[in-house]
């Protein structure tokens, strides 16, 4: 598998704190690559370093497999956290002074412009100014600047803060849209279940280090439980419960929708051994339903933490 | 085009294009005009004339004093005193000079009286004093048979010819105005750093508060993006400038047309009326300005301005990048504008008594100090290796403190919501 990043073992510290400690990844091409982890653990620093904006003390970044020099930067596209646009310049020249600082001819910004205006139905919007525009509006040029110079590699920090869900819907789509193109995609948040769907591999960081990361299935197989919720329409319920416990299931009561009154049961099927559960059951009366407990990636990370 | 370019071109027009500075560069030289109008038609208004009441019990005064403008004399010899002081209490008069009779003349110097309501001018009771005193000796050496005649004659009055050691004649007043031509080099350089160092300043700040600084380092290095912004604002301060000389010529020409003066030709009737010798004086001080070294005061001016204006901004932009916004760049301002006001105080007040004494030639060294001090040194000649190395010397801080601000703007823009020290902006450059 080829790489369009590695992190290779970046150390940074700041006065009186570290806020990377020897930190190592590796993005493959063509990924939407989460970088989880909670408020201050050091997602923002890596990011500043991947985009040149502060330099790592040891360690090194590879982009395509050269260092990181300043040419790079015109093939990543970067929406901070902190993000925002100069307030009293016209929309239309401000995303055609960003995209000539990416190294694009003023002639290649407008034809891109004009591309994603046109995309996005707000060419009405080339001459207002941005306080002239509403939040919402004004982070969809903040997307189209970010994306204008067609970058290998996407970086969106905190990327839905400050999207209404319709524009946060419509970004995403854009988003995935841009994968199938080829480029690749980091999201870095600390609402780890808002981009969980999208992503095809993760990272968690936790104060300052890498605890875990790889593609999210095969994380998540690392964390099963074993564990499966079960649904049985039954009139026997206490007995069913009993039965469950003597064959080693471990029953617990469970909380999930559905439509029926029926009894709902966390299950433990260690060894995989679904058939004989289902046997078990079948006398009592229906299965409604029946679906493993796939952890989500905050359970994985709280579990991660409080292993350490 | 490169990103530098860039950069300066957006600085530069967004700063043009803004509505407080089209405001400011057309408004500022219409302000400027009307206060000078204003002024000129104050000072032409008369004063209110004041009326001096002189119970003069000796007689000898009698028209003694000359009515001038502002003030004018009315004797009321016989008018009893008590009756005066209601007056003066009522404002019929504005003060009485009570001159009593005295047996011996040096007994005057303690017994007159000056009496008024407001407390009086004191360059008005100076002259009151000399008239009375003048008088009152005349009548003392005529009562001690002392001849006047021989007395007057007697006086020699020394004038002073200046001299260079080159033998030409030289005058009084020229160091003023060597110091008056440094002086407004300096002290246009001081208000063009203060002006346009703020507007660095601020535009830093919106960068920081609109949380575009992010996105625009993703692109572009902090050093270029400093240095863009100080030529982009540098360039709108010289458009600024030049707009305001110009409108400045045209309004003042215009108007003293339209008000039928006609500043040259005033100036040349007040020449014409000078006696002989003040002719001769006005030929000396132009001889004098023609022969300072015009072309290379203007040179270095040009050296210093850049230096010291560079140097200055870029510790602006510094206190830009560390601060949230205006309101706490108060605690950095100070150390900003401190040795500002020294250059320029140090310029008026040491350069011209002792134009290459010790202090003059230290702070013509002091980077900080040296664009204001130096130009102000330069009309009076300065050996050439004290001009290099205070060039030298205010070009290596420059490029120091450009590094050492780039380094804090670049921590600083991207810290928000923290109050830093001068202690902190220390510990940025470890970073």
């Amino acid at each position: 598998m080829s790489y369009i990043l590695e992190v290779r073992n970046v150390v940074k510290h700041y006065a009186d704190k570290t806020a990377l400690n020897n930190v190592s990844l590796a993005i493959p091409k063509g990924s939407i690559f989460g970088l989880l982890g909670p408020n201050g653990a050091g997602k923002t620093s890596l990011i500043r370093i991947i985009n040149q904006i502060t330099y790592p003390d040891s360690g090194e970044v590879l982009l395509d497999g050269e260092p990181l020099q300043p040419k790079h930067v015109q093939h990543i596209g970067y929406m901070p956290e902190e993000r925002g646009l100069y307030k009293t310049m016209k929309v239309g020249e401000q995303a055609l002074y960003l995209a000539q600082l990416k190294g694009l001819s003023k002639q290649e910004a407008k034809r891109q412009l004009d591309y994603w205006f046109q995309k996005l139905e707000i060419t009405s919007w080339w001459d207002k100014k941005i306080h002239e525009l509403s939040k919402g509006m004004a982070q969809k040029i903040q997307f189209v600047v970010t994306v204008l110079h067609k970058p290998k590699l996407l970086i969106f920090d905190e990327p839905f803060s400050g999207f209404d869900p319709v524009n946060a819907n419509l970004i995403k789509d854009e988003i995935l849209e841009l994968k199938e193109k080829g480029s690749t995609i980091i999201f870095s948040t600390h609402r780890m279940e808002s981009v969980e769907e999208m992503c095809d591999h993760i990272a968690l960081i936790h104060k300052s280090n890498k605890l875990i990361d790889g593609k999210l299935i095969d994380v998540k197989r690392q964390f099963r439980t074993n564990q499966y919720q079960i649904g049985v329409k039954t009139n026997q319920a206490d007995a069913l419960i009993q039965k469950l416990r003597d064959y080693q299931f471990f029953p617990t009561f469970a909380e999930f929708k559905s439509l029926d009154e029926d009894l709902k049961l966390n299950v433990n099927i260690p060894d995989q051994d679904i058939n004989r559960l289902f046997q078990l059951v079948f006398p009592y009366g229906q299965i409604t339903h029946f679906v493993e407990n796939i952890p989500s990636i905050n359970d994985i990370f709280i579990q991660t933490v409080s292993h350490k | 085009m490169s990103v530098l370019s860039l950069i300066i071109q957006r600085e530069f027009i967004s700063k043009v294009r803004n509505k407080s500075f089209i405001i400011m560069t057309f408004l500022s030289p219409l302000i400027f005009v009307a206060v000078a109008l204003l002024i000129t038609y104050l000072s032409t208004l008369r004063t209110e004339v004041k009326t001096i009441a002189i119970h003069d019990e000796t007689g000898w005064f009698y028209n003694q004093f000359e009515p001038d403008e502002t003030y004018r004399y009315v004797d009321v010899s016989a008018v009893p005193k008590s009756v005066l002081l209601d007056s003066v209490q009522s404002k019929i008069y504005d003060g009485i000079l009570f001159i009593p009779k005295m047996e011996n003349v040096k007994d005057y110097e303690k017994s007159v009286e000056y009496i008024s309501e407001d407390s009086p001018n004191s360059g008005f009771i100076s002259h009151l004093e000399r008239t009375l005193s003048q008088k009152f000796t005349a009548i003392n050496r005529v009562q001690n048979h002392i001849d006047t005649l021989a007395l007057s004659k007697s006086v020699v009055d020394v004038n002073l010819n200046l001299h260079k050691a080159s033998g030409e004649e030289t005058i009084k007043g020229l160091n003023e105005i060597k110091v008056f031509i440094g002086g407004a080099f300096g002290y246009l350089i001081m208000m063009f750093i203060i002006i346009y160092g703020n507007m660095v300043m601020r535009s830093v700040i919106e960068e920081k508060t609109n949380r575009i600084i992010e996105v625009i380092v993703s692109s572009v290095k902090p050093k270029q993006l400093m240095l863009g912004k100080i030529i982009g604002t540098t360039l709108a301060g010289i458009l600024q400038f030049l707009i305001w000389s110009v409108l400045g010529v045209v309004l003042l020409t215009g108007i003293s047309y339209f008000f039928g003066i006609n500043p040259l030709e005033t100036q040349a009737s007040t020449l014409n009326s000078m006696s002989i010798e003040g002719d001769y004086n006005i030929q000396l001080y132009v001889k004098e300005i023609l022969s300072l070294p015009l072309f290379s005061l203007f040179f270095y001016f040009l050296i210093y301005f850049i230096g010291g204006y560079f140097l200055y901004s870029s510790l602006y932009a510094a206190i830009g990048a560390a601060v949230d916004n205006e309101t706490d760049t108060q605690q950095f301002m100070f150390p900003v504008i401190m040795p500002l006001m020294l250059g320029v105080y140090i310029g008026f007040f040491t350069v011209i008594h002792e134009p290459h004494g010790t202090v003059a030639t230290v702070f013509s060294m002091i980077p900080f100090t040296s664009p204001i001090v130096m130009l102000m040194r330069i009309p009076f000649g300065v050996p050439f290796y004290q001009i290099l190395l205070s060039i030298l010397i205010l070009i290596t801080t420059f490029m120091g403190i450009v590094w050492f601000a780039s380094k804090i703007y670049r921590i600083g823009i991207l810290m928000y919501g923290k109050k830093p020290t001068w202690k902190e902006l220390i510990k940025w450059m470890k970073y």
